[in-house]
């Protein structure tokens, strides 16, 4: 029974070693797919039409709403101190630095990770992607590459926009709705924010965008691969799951991580 | 080519179990697969059959042995030389694996436009020609679920068969189709083969009618092979395991048959 158990210890371990090693040697070729020849213009613009554009929406009333909310509670926050000038700065930095990058990365894993996830896992169930590599088509280059281009030019896009939307929303309630002087909140935010702090949001944005779809799509990849999902359709939604939650936890802790780092 | 288009020897395989136990498909294993012939392989559910493919096609890697295709030594081949390898082959998956998202024409001229430089005219000419002898022409502009199962069927050996491979892989053709649909594709199978002149491997459970294309017939059991040279001496043979695949899979239509021959 203890030997048993002991066995499976072992098991999982090796399991999680050679699924982790997997992982990496699949992002490595990711990354090498993005310069291989020919480049998939067409399928780069699709995707970049499917996370950038297709995000918008969902991006512009989660920035709207944090916003607002940043706002009104700032403002609750500040008042007690006397000090709602403060507020422009606090909505600004929480935005640029934390917020706008990490939630974006939330939006776009639940809205387009999920979907690259499921398509490729699709894909792999009903031997399409062995199609592929039997016709010596690589499948890095002419499926996962542009996603990962894609998604590295959308996403600190798409943060850019959360941050604008954002300290807008902020605006509205903080100063139309709330009573804030207007210049003391563009004035804090034009004095606290500087170059470093957007540097910094950037660079998570682009981690982040380079996360969703190594996690997501390679889930879905290695989906015939990966232990105890079971099989065909099943093992898509299972895999799919697994993908968003282990890419939104990723997302935060390397978050912590890349700001103890590179604050 | 060589006189063998493929040759295994003393190739291993096996699986992990998910309860961390070891699954032996193939046990040292040899066998040749000749040129320019029909080789099927038969065989219970699970003995090998598919892993067979992908070992040959490089989708899997033996865990032991060498796999010779035309004398070259490909076992362990991978980068450039897996990709040429690969340009040898034409497979026609179970499904046909057809892309959903393309039509019947993109799918047919993936390998055309990936593999070649040809011109999207001469693609364009190349492809209606090969929808046409495959009686697709007209359908081109379809997507794969807008096709029947015998449609998707040639629709993929199309495709397999545009960069006219040496050697074409059928796992489990016929599969969910009807047996007139199943006869129009066997006929098909030899049309082709006539014409582009290649090596046949045919993995199926159509038994016995896969048995009329059959050159040489390959029976997985229990991770051991048994090699016939034609689908005639599989009744001759005395191996217990052997006589309850006739008795199971053949019965006695083709042991009537073989005795009217």
């Amino acid at each position: 029974m203890q030997q048993n158990s002991i066995a499976r210890l072992g098991s999982t371990g090796i399991s999680a070693v050679t699924d982790l090693g997997r992982m990496g040697f699949y992002l490595l070729q990711t990354i090498q797919g993005c310069f291989r020849r020919p480049f998939r213009f067409a399928e780069f613009m699709r995707q970049l039409n499917f996370i950038g554009v297709g995000s918008l929406v969902v991006i512009f009333f989660t920035a709207a709403s944090t916003g607002m909310v940043l706002g009104l509670q700032g403002y609750y926050s500040l008042h007690k101190f006397g000090a709602e000038g403060m507020l422009g700065s606090a909505v600004s930095l929480t935005l640029i630095m934390e917020l706008g990058p990490v939630l974006t990365a939330l939006m776009v894993t639940g809205r387009a990770g999920s979907a690259m996830c499921a398509e490729l896992g699709i894909m792999r169930i009903s031997d399409q992607i062995d199609a592929l590599d039997c016709m010596a088509v690589d499948p890095f280059r002419y499926l996962i590459s542009p996603k990962l281009l894609a998604a590295l030019i959308s996403v600190p896009l798409l943060t850019a926009l959360f941050d604008v939307v954002g300290i807008a929303g902020g605006y509205i309630a903080g100063v139309q709705l709330m009573g804030v002087n207007p210049g003391s909140y563009f004035d804090g935010m034009r004095t606290s924010v500087t170059n470093h702090d957007i540097w910094l949001g950037t660079v998570k944005s682009f981690v982040f965008g380079m996360l969703i779809v190594w996690i997501c799509s390679g889930r879905g990849y290695f989906v015939h691969q990966i232990r105890g999902v079971g099989f065909g359709a099943r093992s898509v939604s299972k895999v799919t799951t697994q993908a968003v939650v282990m890419s939104s936890i990723s997302v935060l802790i390397l978050d912590y991580l890349l700001t103890a780092i590179l604050i | 080519m060589s006189v063998n288009a493929i040759e295994f020897k003393d190739i291993e395989k096996a699986f992990v179990r998910e309860d961390g136990g070891r699954q032996v498909i193939l046990n040292k294993v040899s066998f040749t697969i000749p040129a320019g012939k029909t080789t099927v392989i038969a065989g219970g559910s699970g003995q090998g059959k598919s892993v067979t493919l992908k070992l040959v096609l490089g989708l899997m890697k033996a865990d032991g042995g060498q796999i010779f295709v035309a004398g070259d030594d490909v076992t362990n081949a991978r980068g450039n030389r897996l990709k040429e390898l690969r340009t040898r082959f034409g497979v026609l998956f179970q499904g046909a694996a057809l892309f959903d998202s393309m039509t019947v024409f993109d799918n047919v001229a993936l390998p055309l436009r990936e593999r070649t430089k040809k011109s999207e005219m001469e693609i364009k000419d190349q492809v209606m020609s090969s929808l046409e002898q495959l009686e697709l022409y007209g359908h081109e502009n379809k997507f794969p679920a807008q096709l029947s199962g015998g449609m998707k069927k040639r629709a993929g050996l199309a495709r397999a068969l545009q960069l006219k491979p040496e050697i074409m892989l059928f796992d489990e053709p016929t599969t969910g189709l009807d047996p007139v649909m199943t006869q129009e594709i066997y006929q098909l199978f030899a049309r082709t083969q006539a014409q582009v002149g290649y090596t046949s491997i045919i993995v199926s459970h159509d038994i016995p009618k896969i048995f009329n294309l059959a050159d040489q017939v390959i029976v997985l059991n229990n991770g051991d092979v048994d090699v016939f040279p034609s689908p005639e001496a599989i009744q001759w043979s005395q191996k217990p395991h052997i006589k309850a695949f006739v008795k199971t899979t053949m019965g006695t239509i083709y042991q009537s048959h073989l005795v009217e021959q």
